[in-house]
């Protein structure tokens, strides 16, 4: 990386509080500009792609044969220079291409070889996906400052290692490479899916009809060739005396971070966020502070994003931003909520609603199923989702879209509530339209002449 | 902020030493973050008093307070890292100017500001014409609902008496902080300089507002981006006072005759210049070339009265007979003004007033801020302690509820509430301790202008605050000898 992009932070929150207010919210926007990202081909990168080989991919035969085709794509779409390398996954990992666990510089013969081998895999025995990430981790070990991107594409359920040995695995790679996850078929499980996905920063899709398998790996590809920073973290400093309620991304998708907290200096912590391009996420930041007197302003937040240093090495700081309260006895200030974390607050509401509602109704528990559901269904009118909207209606029989009342469907396509479940987190972007609060209207021709 | 040479070297000397126990002037013990001595009134920020004739300042310069002074050593010494924050102690501020322990937002130089001007027009001490006492004194506050002050106030001395500018920028330009400033200092530092030049003082008065005016507008970019500000002015000279003015800003006179709260006889206290709409700029009669001013056109001054007429909205539809002051004053366009200072104010046409009173009393120079909560002069006295002040009822909340302000203050058309307004005054000025602010003291301006400064800050703040708050204060005639500083003398009060 011979040059970093220009990167943004914007700050979008109502800073007032009213007097004894305690919770501040903010949306914070990082964003990394073209004109400056480096050129790809300046970049390092890394790239495996992992294969569920497991019997059931030949359940039908298509799947394995769509997953092949899927992973020659992406092999064509490696750009010349980055490496890569192809791993197989059953009960244990092994490696397709190169034949020894490692990395090979994309070459017209290289990406040839890859194909070749491609061609000879069979399906058969069962699912660890922990030692498929595994093997994934020793071969990305020799890349260290590189981008380091995983594409993971299974058909099933983690069913011959256990929850730990998973758990383990995803400990160990956590913050070592970026895994997007494709599920195909209806065996598989979203929610250990988006585990899998959330914990090592990717993506979870469901492809639903295989013919589209090519044209995602093809588009992922290109995506990773596209990072421009491997490692970029967001720091965020709270007051001594303040409590960090939570740092969630919720644009593109919505994904509590809170937990990936690790601290990093005096009253901070880092959130990793992984490889970024030219892209842009958002972020939920909720700070509560102790409640000041009218008039008093403080930083609840201060929000940086960073690339951390080696061990004892000072961070990079790439841009910063800050999250404000003020607290005003003006109920007009401390009443209004900003669109913007009003619109994403609804998202995640939604995303959770959705997942809470699908798991009650897999458990037999209608009654929660139908409340949350019918939930989902006027948050995601309020949100103008219609995708999700489209894929409720798949769920439940919409009776009053305005109350959320709702009925369960006797029967539904597995897929549809594979594929309502998988797009649950995605959001829409809000677009703030605030308008200043501290300036009052211009009267022609006279003027306030109040501060 | 400031580019006043004289004010960056008293802050040198008072960030150089930090913490000084006593008073180098009377030696009365002070404490850490005092501006001024609780007994002589020195400002602690000065050298010692200097030997007469050494160091290179003009006598002037070393009078001439402004604002920015007062607080400056505090930010500089944050941004340096020796001064806490004062929330939490934490020794850490940023670049952008929070506590990296708490994220207190640190207050800014103009946060809070008060400023007193020592007896004498040289440094202050015990030659300079006694003992250090305050001719002026000024407070100035963010208040608290707006994030900053953009409130000005300078003071100055002249040869014979008392310069103090008050700006209040307009919210709705651009920089209107930057605007107020230029105002202030712009004219305070012309205003002594006319007088000082012979100049008479209405003529000085209006030429400081057109050259404020001037240094206003030139802080505008582009016509469409123009900083802007209300303007007042007040001069103290021999047995006279002259104030200008252009916006809504006010100067009261708080008459320290018992009882003498309010004018009955309206026309015969109206500044002659004045035309009975109410909104005419004065341009006439500047008195050239007179010394001293002419007692010919010069409006008697009795009891305490409004002695400005703003130009307000507000004040145009009571001229109008459209609305009552009450209707207007509640009317949300009541603080819409129709003059100001700024690039885009058009041909600005300060209105000027001279008074000659009649006996003791206190000039009184203020933003809106403050009047909002107490219009009428007799509410503002009976902050006050002192042989004019004294309670009266309490703070009136809001102009909103304002009723009739006291005669004398109102604009043409109100006249009728004369009688009433003046009937209350009056009686209010009788009227026990149990009538004013619980428990608030109310010192007495011509022996503590700063302590009467900053009650008054308190009181707008205690009312709610809503916009910047800022008020000079001017004992008339200036004190001759060493006032009584003690605390007993308000004590009588209470």
């Amino acid at each position: 990386m011979s040059e970093q992009p220009q990167f943004t932070i914007k700050v979008d929150q109502n800073k007032y509080l009213p007097a004894g207010g305690r919770e501040v919210h903010a949306i914070v926007s990082v964003e990394a500009t073209g004109p400056a990202l480096p050129s790809p081909a300046a970049v390092d990168a890394a790239v495996v792609i992992i294969i569920d080989t497991s019997g059931s991919m030949s359940y039908p035969d298509s799947k394995l044969r769509a997953a092949v085709a899927a992973a020659q794509t992406a092999v064509d779409t490696l750009r010349d220079g980055v490496e890569f390398a192809i791993v197989s996954g059953s009960n244990s990992a092994a490696m397709v291409f190169p034949q020894q666990p490692g990395l090979v510089k994309a070459t017209e013969g290289t990406r040839q070889r890859a194909k070749q081998e491609l061609k000879r895999l069979k399906a058969s025995g069962g699912t660890a996906i922990g030692s498929w990430l595994r093997l994934a981790d020793q071969i990305f070990d020799a890349r260290p400052g590189a981008i380091r991107q995983a594409i993971l594409l299974t058909d099933g359920k983690n069913q011959h290692e256990t929850p730990d040995q998973l758990n383990a695995a995803l400990a160990r790679c956590a913050g070592r490479f970026v895994c997007d996850c494709r599920g195909i078929g209806t065996d598989w499980e979203v929610a250990e899916l988006r585990r899998i996905a959330s914990a090592l920063l990717g993506s979870v899709e469901f492809i639903r009809d295989t013919a589209d398998l090519a044209a995602d790996f093809r588009a992922m590809t290109e995506a990773a060739m596209g990072k421009a920073v491997a490692d970029v973290a967001l720091r965020v400093w709270t007051p001594k005396t303040a409590t960090l309620k939570f740092v969630k991304q919720v644009m593109p998708s919505v994904d509590d971070l809170s937990g990936k907290r690790t601290e990093s200096a005096a009253q901070a912590g880092d959130y990793p966020l992984g490889a970024w391009g030219a892209e842009s996420r958002d972020y939920h930041v909720c700070v509560e502070v102790p409640p000041g007197e009218v008039g008093k302003e403080v930083r609840a937040a201060w929000v940086k994003l960073v690339v951390p240093g080696a061990p004892g090495e000072e961070a990079q700081v790439l841009a910063t931003g800050n999250v404000l309260a003020q607290w005003t006895d003006d109920e007009a200030l401390s009443t209004k909520i900003n669109p913007r974390v009003a619109g994403y607050t609804g998202q995640a509401e939604l995303a959770q609603a959705i997942q809470e509602g699908l798991e009650a109704r897999n458990k037999g528990d209608v009654d929660t199923a139908t409340a949350r559901l019918g939930r989902a269904v006027v948050l995601a009118d309020q949100a103008g989702n219609e995708e999700i909207t489209a894929l409720l209606r798949r769920v439940v029989d919409v009776v009053d879209p305005a109350t959320g009342t709702v009925r369960l469907k006797r029967d539904v396509d597995k897929a549809d509530e594979m594929t309502l479940d998988t797009r649950s987190t995605k959001t829409v972007r809000t677009r703030g339209a605030e308008t200043p609060t501290t300036r009052k209207d211009e009267t022609v021709p006279t003027r306030r002449g109040e501060g | 902020v400031t580019d006043d040479p004289t004010a960056d070297a008293i802050e040198g000397a008072a960030a150089a030493k930090p913490a000084e126990p006593t008073c180098p002037v009377c030696g009365e013990i002070v404490y850490p973050g005092y501006v001024f001595c609780e007994n002589c009134g020195h400002r602690l920020g000065d050298p010692p008093p200097a030997v007469p004739g050494e160091g290179g300042a003009a006598p002037r310069e070393g009078a001439t307070i402004r604002q920015s002074s007062a607080s400056l050593a505090r930010r500089r010494a944050a941004a340096a890292g020796t001064r806490p924050c004062p929330e939490c102690g934490g020794a850490a501020i940023d670049a952008d100017g929070y506590c990296e322990r708490c994220g207190l937002r640190q207050p800014a130089e103009r946060d809070h500001v008060e400023i007193g001007l020592p007896a004498g027009g040289g440094p202050a001490g015990p030659d300079a014409n006694g003992s250090g006492a305050l001719v002026a004194a000024g407070a100035s506050d963010r208040g608290r609902r707006y994030s900053r002050n953009e409130d000005a106030l300078a003071l100055a001395a002249h040869a014979a008496g008392v310069v103090a500018v008050v700006s209040d920028g307009v919210g709705s330009s651009q920089r209107p902080d930057e605007a107020s400033r230029a105002a202030a200092d712009t004219a305070a530092a012309e205003l002594a300089a006319l007088l000082d030049a012979g100049r008479d003082p209405e003529d000085a008065t209006r030429a400081a507002a057109l050259k404020a005016a001037d240094a206003v507008a030139a802080l505008a970019a582009s016509p469409a981006e123009a900083p802007s500000c209300t303007y007042v002015s007040a001069v103290t000279r021999g047995g006279a006072l002259t104030v200008g003015w252009v916006g809504d800003s006010r100067a009261y006179w708080l008459s320290a005759g018992r009882g003498g709260t309010a004018d009955t006889v309206r026309e015969d206290t109206r500044p002659d210049a004045t035309r009975p709409d109410g909104i005419g700029p004065d341009d006439t009669e500047p008195n050239t070339g007179d010394t001293e001013p002419s007692t010919g056109d010069m409006a008697e001054l009795g009891g305490s009265r409004q002695l400005t007429e703003d130009d307000s909205w507000a004040a145009i539809m009571v001229a109008q007979g459209a609305l009552t002051e009450a209707e207007a004053e509640a009317h949300p366009n009541a603080h819409v003004i129709t003059a100001w200072l700024g690039a885009d104010a058009g041909e600005v046409r300060p209105h000027v007033a001279t008074f000659r009173p009649t006996g003791p009393g206190t000039l009184l120079v203020c933003s809106d801020g403050l009047w909002n909560y107490f219009p009428a002069a007799a509410d503002l006295a009976s902050l006050l302690g002192g042989p004019g002040g004294g309670p009266a009822e309490g703070p009136r909340e809001g102009a909103a509820e304002g009723t009739e302000a006291a005669a004398g203050e109102a604009p043409e058309g109100a006249g009728d509430s004369a009688p009433e307004g003046a009937a209350r005054a009056a009686g209010t000025a009788e009227g026990g301790p149990e009538g004013g602010p619980a428990g608030a003291e109310r010192p007495d301006p011509a022996a503590d202008p700063l302590g009467a400064a900053r009650t008054l800050v308190r009181h707008a703040l205690d009312a709610g605050g809503r916009d910047n708050i800022t008020v000079a204060v001017i004992p008339f005639p200036s004190p001759p000898v060493p006032p009584r500083t003690h605390p007993e003398s308000t004590e009588q009060h209470r």
